[in-house]
This record gives C-alpha cells, sequence and structure tokens, in this order.
C-alpha cells in the first residue's frame, strides 16, 4: 500500500487502507519527538505554509512542531493582518502564496468544503485542519491511533461520541474514520443538537448519557460552545451540564472501565465535571502528544506522493 | 518488477552465511573487543544480521551487548526522486550511545549512501567513541568515500547487476544471489 493522494482533505474520501497507512506511519513518527534531538531531515528544503482563516491555537501549534520536526520551514499566515481583509478571493490568495514556491498548505476555514476549492487550484498538497461543521481529519486520525495504541486494535471497540454533533467538524470525521475501522459508534447529545438522518453516515444514536455510557469502552466529550445557547439550541448551559456533562456518579456501577478522550478546548464544569479530566482513565494529554505524529506522518506521506 | 531475470548466481547459501558471521565476530572480537560494544542493524536485512551478531557476541562476551535498529527513510538524500514514499518504519536505539563503541551492520555495501544516511541518523541520537562498518557483501560502485570495516565476502559486479541477500526471518531462505537483470 503506498499513499497516492496530493491532499488529506477528509476521512469520508479515504479507505480503511489509507487509514491503516497513515497510523502506521504516524506509529514510525511518534519515536522521534522522544529523543533527545527531535528532528530528522525528511522534509527539508519543503516549505509548509499554515493558512488558519479561523482562529487555532493547538492544531496550529501542532502542525508546526510537526512540520519543523521533520525540518520542513513553517510560514505561519495571519488572517487578520492579510489581504484577505481587502476583498481578495481564498483562491487568489492560495495561488499568490503558492506563486512564491510553496509545498503544502494546511488550511483552516470556517466554511465547510473551503480547502476542496483550495485542493482544486493549487499544485501545492493541502491538509484540511478543520472546515466549518465538516470535517477535521488530522483530529479523527490522531483519535484512532490514540485508541489503536492502548488497545492495541481497533475493530470490535464501541465509542460514544456525545455533545454537539450538529455544528462538530470532530465528530463527523470520527464518525467516518472510527466506522471504518470497524469500530461500534455511539452518537448522544441533546435532541436539537443530534442531526436527523446521522444514522445513515454508520452510527447509533441515544438521547441518553448513561445508555450511551454503559455500551461504550471510549467516551469521547466534545466541546460544548457557548454561544449555541444564544442560538437557542439549548434552554441553558445548566441544564445542558446536568443531562450530557459527565459527572463522578457514571464512575460508579460501571460493569466494564471505559477511556475518556477530548478533543480539547475542554470547558470544566460542563461537559466535563473538573477533577474527571485528570483521572487515570484520561487520554486526553496523550491525544495531543500523538497528535504530533499523526500530522508528522500526513504532511510526509502527501508532500510524498506529489511528484 | 520491472527486469526480466534471466540469470541469477548463487553466490552463497544455507549454512555459509552463519559461517561467515561467526568469523566476523571472531576479527570484531579481536580488533575492537567486547567491552562497551553497541551494535546497530539497518532495517530491515542489516538488522537480522545485527541480532545473530549480538547473539553469537554475547556468548563469547558472557554479558549482554547493546543491539539497535536504525530505520534510515528519513535520512535519505533520494528523497525527492522516489515516486512515493517507501513505509517508514521504527528506529529502536533504547540505550545512551555516549563513549559506546557502535558497531554499524548492514547486508549489502554498494553506493554507500546508505551508510551516509545510518552515519547522520546515528550522529542525531548522540556522540558514540567510534563507529565500524560491518556488511556481509562488499560490491563496488561506490558513490562516496565510505568503506567497510570488516567484510563478509567481497563480490565485483557491474553496476546494473543487483545483488541480493535473503534470510530465513524475512525471505524463508538463506542465500545470496548475484541477478543480472536485462537490459
Amino acid at each position: 500500500m503506498t499513499w497516492k493522494r496530493k491532499d488529506l482533505l477528509g476521512l469520508e474520501e479515504l479507505s480503511s487502507e489509507e487509514i491503516s497507512l497513515i497510523l502506521q506511519t504516524a506509529k514510525s513518527f511518534k519515536e522521534v519527538s522522544t529523543r533527545q534531538i527531535k528532528k530528522v531531515p525528511a522534509l527539508r528544503g519543503r516549505t509548509v505554509v499554515n493558512l488558519f482563516f479561523e482562529p487555532s491555537t493547538r492544531t496550529k501549534t501542532s502542525f508546526e512542531l510537526a512540520a519543523k520536526r521533520l525540518s520542513a520551514d513553517v510560514l505561519s499566515f495571519e488572517v487578520s493582518t492579510s489581504s484577505v481583509s481587502k476583498g481578495e478571493t481564498i483562491v487568489d490568495t492560495a495561488r499568490n502564496i503558492e506563486a512564491m514556491k510553496v509545498d503544502c498548505f494546511i488550511v483552516r476555514h470556517s466554511v465547510s468544503g473551503a480547502p476542496w476549492l483550495i485542493a482544486r487550484s493549487v499544485k501545492a498538497a493541502v491538509i484540511n485542519a478543520g472546515d466549518g461543521c465538516h470535517e477535521h481529519p488530522t483530529q479523527a486520525l490522531l483519535d484512532l491511533f490514540t485508541v489503536q495504541e492502548r488497545f492495541g486494535h481497533l475493530k470490535g471497540l464501541s465509542v460514544a461520541i456525545i455533545g454537539d454533533i450538529r455544528h462538530s467538524r470532530v465528530a463527523r470525521s470520527n464518525i467516518w474514520g472510527f466506522s471504518k475501522m470497524g469500530v461500534r459508534v455511539i452518537v448522544c447529545g441533546p435532541p436539537p443538537l443530534v442531526p436527523l438522518g446521522i444514522e445513515e453516515m454508520g452510527c447509533e444514536v441515544t438521547y441518553r448519557l448513561e445508555e450511551a455510557i454503559r455500551q461504550a469502552d471510549i467516551i469521547y466529550l466534545l466541546r460544548l460552545q457557548k454561544e449555541r445557547q444564544r442560538e437557542n439550541y439549548l434552554p441553558s448551559l445548566q441544564e445542558y451540564s446536568r443531562l450530557f456533562g459527565l459527572e463522578e456518579r457514571h464512575y460508579q456501577g460501571m460493569n466494564k472501565p471505559f477511556f475518556l478522550m477530548h478533543p480539547g478546548p475542554m470547558n470544566r464544569g460542563v461537559e466535563i465535571r473538573s477533577c474527571l479530566a485528570e483521572k487515570s482513565n484520561s487520554l486526553i494529554l496523550e491525544q495531543v502528544t500523538n497528535g504530533i505524529a499523526v500530522r508528522m506522518a500526513v504532511l510526509y506521506l502527501t508532500m510524498g506522493s506529489q511528484r | 518488477m520491472w527486469y526480466y531475470v534471466f540469470m541469477a548466481v548463487r553466490l552463497a547459501e544455507g549454512k555459509e552465511i552463519t559461517r561467515i558471521l561467526h568469523d566476523l565476530a571472531d576479527q570484531v572480537e579481536k580488533k575492537l573487543g567486547l567491552a562497551n560494544l553497541a551494535i546497530i542493524g539497518i532495517k530491515r536485512r542489516g538488522a537480522i544480521l545485527a541480532k545473530r551478531l549480538q547473539t553469537i557476541l554475547e556468548k563469547k562476551a558472557g554479558q549482554p551487548i547493546f543491539l539497535g535498529y536504525l530505520d534510515i527513510t528519513l535520512y535519505r538524500d533520494d528523497f525527492s526522486a522516489l515516486g512515493s514514499h517507501p513505509v517508514v518504519s521504527e528506529t529502536e536505539i533504547l540505550f545512551n550511545l555516549e563513549k559506546k563503541k557502535i558497531l554499524l551492520v548492514d547486508d549489502v555495501l554498494f553506493t554507500g549512501r546508505t551508510i551516509r544516511a545510518a552515519l547522520d541518523a546515528i550522529i542525531d541520537f548522540g556522540r558514540p567513541s567510534y563507529i565500524r562498518l560491518l556488511v556481509l557483501i562488499d560490491r563496488n560502485h561506490r558513490e562516496f568515500p565510505i568503506q567497510p570495516d570488516f567484510v563478509g565476502r567481497r563480490v565485483k559486479t557491474t553496476k546494473k547487476q543487483m545483488v541480493e541477500v535473503h534470510l530465513q526471518e524475512i525471505d524463508g531462505a538463506e542465500e545470496v544471489l548475484l541477478i543480472e537483470p536485462k537490459p
């Protein structure tokens, strides 16, 4: 199996073999970050551009570190100071930067599909770092990697994704990713935040937190965006927290242990009681560590296949 | 494969490879000594030879000898010439290299580019006392000023010929083949 794609845009279009190849490559890259000299020369002379049209700290930092550990040069493009605010289209922006001979764009945009538009217009590799409510493929890949590393396999496990499914690109990419790799996916949230017909993506739906937790090996909490209350999706944050927030009592009377995951940033006291994030079953910081290895793998594979 | 094999000469087979390794182990013991020695094998077949050498040398030393494996994919200089990247596998060097005598092991020495990459990779892990090179087969056509310190067999080849080492663990056979590709 070799990598044939120029871009990594979403998990919907990937086969399970392609996902496995990324995870396998990431496994080899994880070792690099444990060395005293955390750098290999694989992408020396390549230029990677972070094209973030939406604020992000974690994902941008993670991509930047991943590129630097492969010896690529990284340029971070600040949207607030850019010509986009002067009325330039995103395609023109990307083509102008590409004219300076860059090899890869990491794109985040609040509009679903924006990375596809850019990928069609440039020869450089394009990696989707989150588009609207659509996909966030590297997040889902690092989640798959973390689960696989912990359990030694993926097939046959169950994951419950809990929270605002409607607006979550992390949820969508994870539903594609986990179900393609043979993991049972249960989504759970307040009915206004669970889109009708989401079962067609290959998951099950429940509106009761206890029921989701009972069936799952992994509890995946999504961040609740507080502005959703203003948009009338929720009566109140307190109600959400009471019905869908993970609490100490969920740990009692469980017939099997579960692992806890969260894509960050966490709203302590809303989707999770503060003390639970540090419990021994929490994989949250491992997810962050593994994000570097997975993004190194993605950069390595996409930049290698294009020439 | 793009080439059509019409002739393959067996240069060594079966027990012969084991015998060569024992000879090489004797030479290593005599020339380098076994104190502070660590072996690093280049994946994949160099790694297997390194593991076998470790077994032989540990018997002689009566104490454990460090063993590491190196994947040089990320240090290759023909990175952009490849259509798509070869699958990267893990580098496993779990000991400290400082003040160690490193025996670098590979199956075939040809252009020297793999060894060049391996030297870069090793140096990223620390500063050993010195590095010596052991290869099972040394063929000509070097492109870098790199020479082995311990050689199992020297083989004269043309540039187009290929030398393949097959080992039980990967290939299910023990042999060294000289393969003539059709132009």
